[in-house]
């Protein structure tokens, strides 16, 4: 066993949130798919990192946690704002945005 | 990678699998973020396990503690009945990205998994014990190559605390209702304005299912709790028990 199989449980995380993103309809579980994402990302960092035997890919996923939860507080405003004047937390629900 | 670390491994990969898979296929939205929180549990220990403890640490106390709890928080807000609809918006959306997913998923797996043949495997422990440890480590990189990116972070974060208020703040369209104000409803409502009268005080009884008696003699049902009265407790005051209260009054004996 190498450490390629955590590349490998990476990008199968990734994928099961690129499905939650695409399939589901409810803006806060959608947000919650690109969080599982950034985590595969972050998973497959530290695991480059260990591979290559320097401390950078470890930095580099810090740095995606710190953008990660300025992204969940500004995007949950956003929801939470939208669902003031919309009563709706889906994401078909601003399709107003067309006309 | 020794034995140890591929049972770690093999529990915190199906466990984390398990987790999205639940994310995803779960109706309530709560459900998927428990489900989350799980996920990002064992990719804590998976981190600690390549030699990441700062990382996992960082992973539980951010991820877990803070970024899920403040899904929940607003999940709260939003309604957490809020479930989703079955509706494909789009007609037949589902399979074709359910379908398109998987190819990534091969894609990803097939394309990086066959680069990764005959790639070094370094390990961490020289530059986990150059500095002292993996958290000096880190903090030499953050004060030293990542000195202008740290401090970049650092004005995002203002930025996004800034921009959440801004976003959830509300406006107050009409004044705040003054004392007075209030009070002007009150008396002018339909309600009874000040409190409701105690039970059986003019009564033999003070107990809480016998009714109050008006000077004129009649029970006052309003002074019964509504809920003995909705269970139809009410001791019978009739005209037998006013006449017996009418001879006490007057002096008599029974």
């Amino acid at each position: 066993m190498n450490p390629d199989n955590y590349i490998v449980l990476s990008a199968i995380l990734f994928s099961i949130g690129a499905i939650g993103v695409l399939v589901r309809r409810n803006a806060i579980i959608v947000f919650m798919s690109v969080e599982l994402m950034l985590n595969a990302a972050n998973l497959a960092f530290v695991a480059f990192a260990r591979m290559n035997g320097n401390l950078d890919g470890q930095v580099v996923a810090f740095f995606v946690m710190v953008v990660a939860a300025c992204e969940v507080v500004v995007g949950l405003a956003l929801i939470v704002t939208v669902f003031r004047t919309r009563r709706s937390a889906s994401v078909d629900e601003p399709n107003l945005l067309k006309y | 990678m020794n034995t140890g670390e591929a049972v770690v491994f093999w529990i915190c990969a199906i466990l984390a699998v398990l987790g999205a898979v639940g994310m995803v296929v779960s109706r309530k939205a709560v459900h998927s973020a428990l489900w989350v929180a799980l996920t990002m549990i064992n990719l804590a220990i998976l981190y600690v396990a390549n030699s990441a403890p700062f990382l996992g640490m960082v992973q539980i106390v951010v991820y877990t503690g803070a970024v899920m709890m403040l899904f929940l928080f607003v999940l709260m807000v939003v309604g957490v009945d809020s479930s989703d609809s079955l509706i494909e918006t789009i007609k037949g959306q589902r399979i074709p990205a359910i379908l398109l997913t998987l190819g990534l998923a091969i894609l990803l797996v097939w394309g990086i998994g066959s680069s990764l043949t005959g790639a070094p495997d370094l390990g961490l422990e020289d530059a986990n014990t150059v500095d002292g440890g993996n958290v000096q480590g880190i903090a030499r990189l953050l004060f030293t190559t990542f000195l202008i990116p740290f401090e970049a972070t650092s004005a995002l974060l203002i930025t996004a605390a800034m921009g959440a208020m801004v976003l959830a703040h509300r406006e107050r369209w009409i004044a705040k209702p003054t004392q007075k104000v209030l009070s002007i409803a009150r008396f002018r409502g339909t309600v009874h304005p000040g409190n409701l009268p105690n039970p059986g005080i003019y009564a033999r009884h003070n107990a809480v299912d016998t009714p109050a008696l008006l000077p004129d003699g009649t029970p006052l049902m309003e002074s019964i709790p509504a809920p003995v009265r909705a269970r139809g407790d009410v001791a019978p005051v009739d005209h037998v028990e006013l006449d017996e209260v009418k001879a006490i009054s007057e002096g008599g004996t029974q």
